[in-house]
């Protein structure tokens, strides 16, 4: 008898499985009656269960080591206790974020054509003018079905009373995806007998649904395309992950120099058999990387003249160069007003109360509360060139303000949430943990949300950097129907 | 299949391969040493001409003493010829297609590099050389054997014999080439009773000496060792076999014809080769030859399936 509910502690936050004052919140009761009688050998062998699944499925994620003179492969750090969300509270978080992405898409769209919203001064022309991930190449393509970002990931927050919040959007290349399926297989492996007794959403349909998006958005001229992924390499973080969906859509695996463009603009790649036309690429490598003849012409990772197949319609790139200009933390303060703009809607997922530093008033607040803010750059990504005010030295405090006055257009700031807790395996007994959520959204001809998606936990207590290179991890996902019998 | 990961796999066979035939050159020509009086030992230069390595070697040695010559055939990086560059070079090969070959058969390889390594870098001079080289020999079968029984036998797996047969032709040919001539000694002055260790040695550097004695009715000599190395249908590391090898591949993948015309051309080569009267110059012209052939084989495949271009 390890966990005792009654003594976790779960004030002044929201804790996703237990309620103030030790009472397992509906959804997680059966989970949490079960953990409770486990004894602390149980625990154990459960947890060495997972980590030996977690071995021997070979889930694993590259760091850069410079020590080591390479890159290393390091296991995928995983909890055993699963983040339970209900159905009926899913649901509108799903209903938000096809939503969103609707409206994301009709943004870029509308950027690289009339700019119709900028024109009705809904958005300022020179958030655009600056934006870093703006592609001039795109202007005037029409990608099919008029869709640019065709998998995103959006990571959401839950606050101090439990309302799910946008902290942003990622519509470059969002990682992530195959460590929420296999945090499910062994989940599966590990607690066979919890899956019996409730109703969780099933996630495994992601490769085929993947699939299905990648053939839908295919040039209309092809019957039977050939999908391909396009990875730059084995040195890449996430190159387990461009592997594993790789195999389980049954597509190739490809690097830039598997590929090659011929004077038709037609994509091929090459193979033992000759060469073979490529119709949907599903690229891993980041716009400026993509195509040395169009962008960084230093770059080996890309094909020369991807970006001329592109514009003449005959490849389909996923996403598509240019979408990330929706990717950008400035242009994530207006997505509520891109909603209402586009599609005569109310967001129905808040984003974080964002002070954009270019807007003189907004930039006086950020100044003044430098110690209560996080300010973020707006063109960065994975938690890189932030200032935690709260936990910040004065003399970064100091450097970031004049960083802001120097480049107001590049910086935002945004009040310190509370990030919800899960419990989570400490040695034997469970404490609170700070966790986020990652769901990816599909749009193709239909659009498809994942049931929940990667929750990555902070490991470290108190931390809320879920960075799995910092010392982040993470839990199974379940969206529990609690309107079936089970 | 993807003509880069073809590459690979062709690649990685070779230098796994080469290890395993270097490893096993380097322990024969010791054992070799011990079996001959002084007078008629042939001594380690020999393996400085069959790997090819000589100005190399002389630039990094000075003389071809026996504990120059093995160290720069097994650990030394400036090598790349070396053990320890074959199985670094086999790894590298692998790690770039690892998610496309049997999980163990990876682990193998990069153990096997990895023992391989830490091993050199404790001692240079391996006190327990014949016992290294031992395990390099059977780590590098144990990758063949992984492959041979957990990977599918597809196109992969053709490239993959391709670069092992390959490089056995080579291995053997090379092998023949030096023993038969510059490595032994004029024939007279009573040293005939070594003549036959010799070439038992040559057979055992190609792990060769049991199946000669089962599969050739004459004792052992020059012209049978060489008729079974160059023309045995049967015997793995055997030129004819290999050729064989490569062939059975080759009529799976399509745009083979010129491929397979330089196989019928060598196998002609060898099967018309008379070894009874090929003298020792008319046998290195036609070793010399042969190895030529290889070259353009090699060429051709990697010209038509690795390096493929727009079609016209």
């Amino acid at each position: 008898m390890t966990i005792r509910w009654r003594e976790y502690p779960a004030a002044g936050v929201y804790d996703e499985l237990v309620a103030p004052g030790g009472r397992l919140r509906a959804a997680a009761k059966m989970l949490g009656q079960r953990l409770s009688k486990l004894s602390d050998d149980a625990i154990r062998q459960r947890k060495a269960a997972a980590d030996l699944a977690i071995q021997t499925m070979g889930i694993t994620f590259t760091v850069y080591s410079q020590k080591q003179g390479g890159s290393i492969d390091r296991a995928w750090p995983f909890d055993i206790i699963p983040r339970v969300i209900p159905k009926r509270e899913w649901d509108r978080v799903e209903e938000g974020l096809r939503q969103r992405v609707k409206a994301l898409n009709l943004f870029i769209d509308d950027i690289y054509h009339q700019q119709k919203i900028v024109k009705d001064k809904v958005f300022p022309a020179d958030v655009l003018a600056k934006s870093r991930n703006f592609r001039p190449q795109c202007v005037g393509i029409d990608p099919p079905l008029g869709v640019w970002a065709h998998i995103c990931g959006s990571d959401l927050v839950r606050d101090k009373d439990g309302t799910f919040y946008v902290l942003e959007d990622n519509l470059r290349v969002p990682s992530g995806v195959s460590y929420m399926l296999e945090n499910r297989q062994v989940m599966k492996r590990v607690f066979p007998g919890l899956f019996e007794n409730y109703n969780i959403l099933p996630v495994d349909d992601y490769a085929s649904q993947l699939l299905d998006m990648l053939v839908s958005v295919a040039p209309k001229t092809t019957k039977r395309p050939e999908v391909v992924v396009l990875t730059p390499g084995i040195y890449n973080s996430a190159y387990f992950e461009h592997a594993y969906l790789a195999q389980q859509m049954g597509a190739e695996l490809v690097q830039g120099s598997d590929l090659f463009v011929d004077k038709k603009d037609r994509v091929f790649m090459r193979t033992v058999r000759g060469a073979e036309r490529v119709q949907v690429i599903y690229r891993r490598i980041d716009d400026l990387f993509l195509d040395p003849e169009a962008f960084n012409p230093e770059s080996t990772l890309g094909v020369p003249g991807l970006m001329r197949a592109w514009k003449k319609g005959t490849v389909t790139l996923v996403n598509a160069p240019g979408a990330g200009v929706a990717d950008d933390k400035v242009v994530y303060a207006y997505v509520p007003q891109m909603i209402r703009y586009y599609l005569d809607q109310d967001a129905i997922i808040p984003n974080v109360p964002t002070f954009r530093c270019m807007e003189a008033g907004d930039r006086a607040h950020v100044l003044a509360n430098l110690d209560k803010l996080v300010v973020k750059p707006a063109n960065e990504s994975g938690g890189y060139g932030m200032l935690i005010g709260p936990q910040a030295s004065k003399k970064e405090r100091e450097s970031f303000a004049r960083k802001i006055k120097a480049d107001p257009r590049e910086y935002i700031g945004q009040p310190m949430l509370t990030l919800s807790t899960v419990p989570t395996l400490v040695d034997s007994h469970v404490e609170p943990r700070h966790v986020d959520l990652r769901p990816f959204i599909l749009s193709g001809r239909e659009v498809s949300v994942t049931a929940g998606g990667l929750t990555r936990v902070a490991l470290v207590k108190g931390s809320t950097v879920v960075n799995s290179s910092q010392g982040g991890g993470s839990k199974d996902t379940w969206i529990v129907d609690e309107t079936g019998d089970g | 299949m993807l003509s880069r990961v073809a590459e690979h796999l062709y690649w990685m066979a070779r230098y796994i391969e080469r290890a395993e035939n270097t490893a096993r050159m380097v322990r024969v020509n010791g054992h070799l040493q011990l079996d001959l009086p002084a007078r008629a030992r042939t001594g380690w230069e020999p393996l400085i001409a069959i790997t090819d390595s000589a100005p190399l070697f002389r630039k990094l040695y000075r003389t071809p003493g026996e504990k120059n010559v093995v160290a720069f055939l097994i650990g030394d990086d400036r090598n790349p010829g070396s053990i320890i560059r074959s199985l670094r070079n086999a790894r590298e090969n692998a790690r770039t297609i690892r998610e496309i070959m049997p999980r163990e058969a990876w682990e193998q390889i990069s153990g096997l590099y990895g023992s391989a390594a830490h091993q050199i870098g404790k001692d240079e001079l391996l006190p327990d050389r014949d016992q290294y080289l031992q395990s390099i020999i059977h780590g590098a079968q144990t990758v063949t054997g992984l492959l041979a029984g957990t990977m599918s036998h597809d196109v992969g797996y053709d490239f993959l014999r391709m670069g092992r047969s390959l490089e056995r032709t080579d291995m053997t040919s090379r092998i023949i080439n030096v023993r038969s001539a510059d490595l032994l000694p004029d024939q007279g002055g009573g040293l005939r009773p070594f003549e036959t260790i010799q070439w038992m040695s040559v057979l055992k550097s190609l792990s060769g000496y049991q199946m000669y004695r089962q599969h050739v009715d004459q004792s052992v000599g020059r012209i049978h060792v060489l008729e079974f190395l160059l023309k045995d249908e049967d015997f793995p590391r055997a030129v004819f076999h290999c050729l064989g090898e490569i062939e059975a591949c080759l009529v799976r993948l399509p745009r083979k014809k010129k491929a397979v015309d330089i196989i019928m051309r060598m196998r002609k080569a060898v099967s018309d080769a008379d070894l009874e009267t090929l003298e020792q110059r008319n046998l290195n012209r036609f070793i010399d030859g042969l190895q030529v052939m290889m070259g353009n084989l090699h060429d051709r495949i990697a010209e038509t399936y690795f390096r493929v271009s727009a079609p016209a």
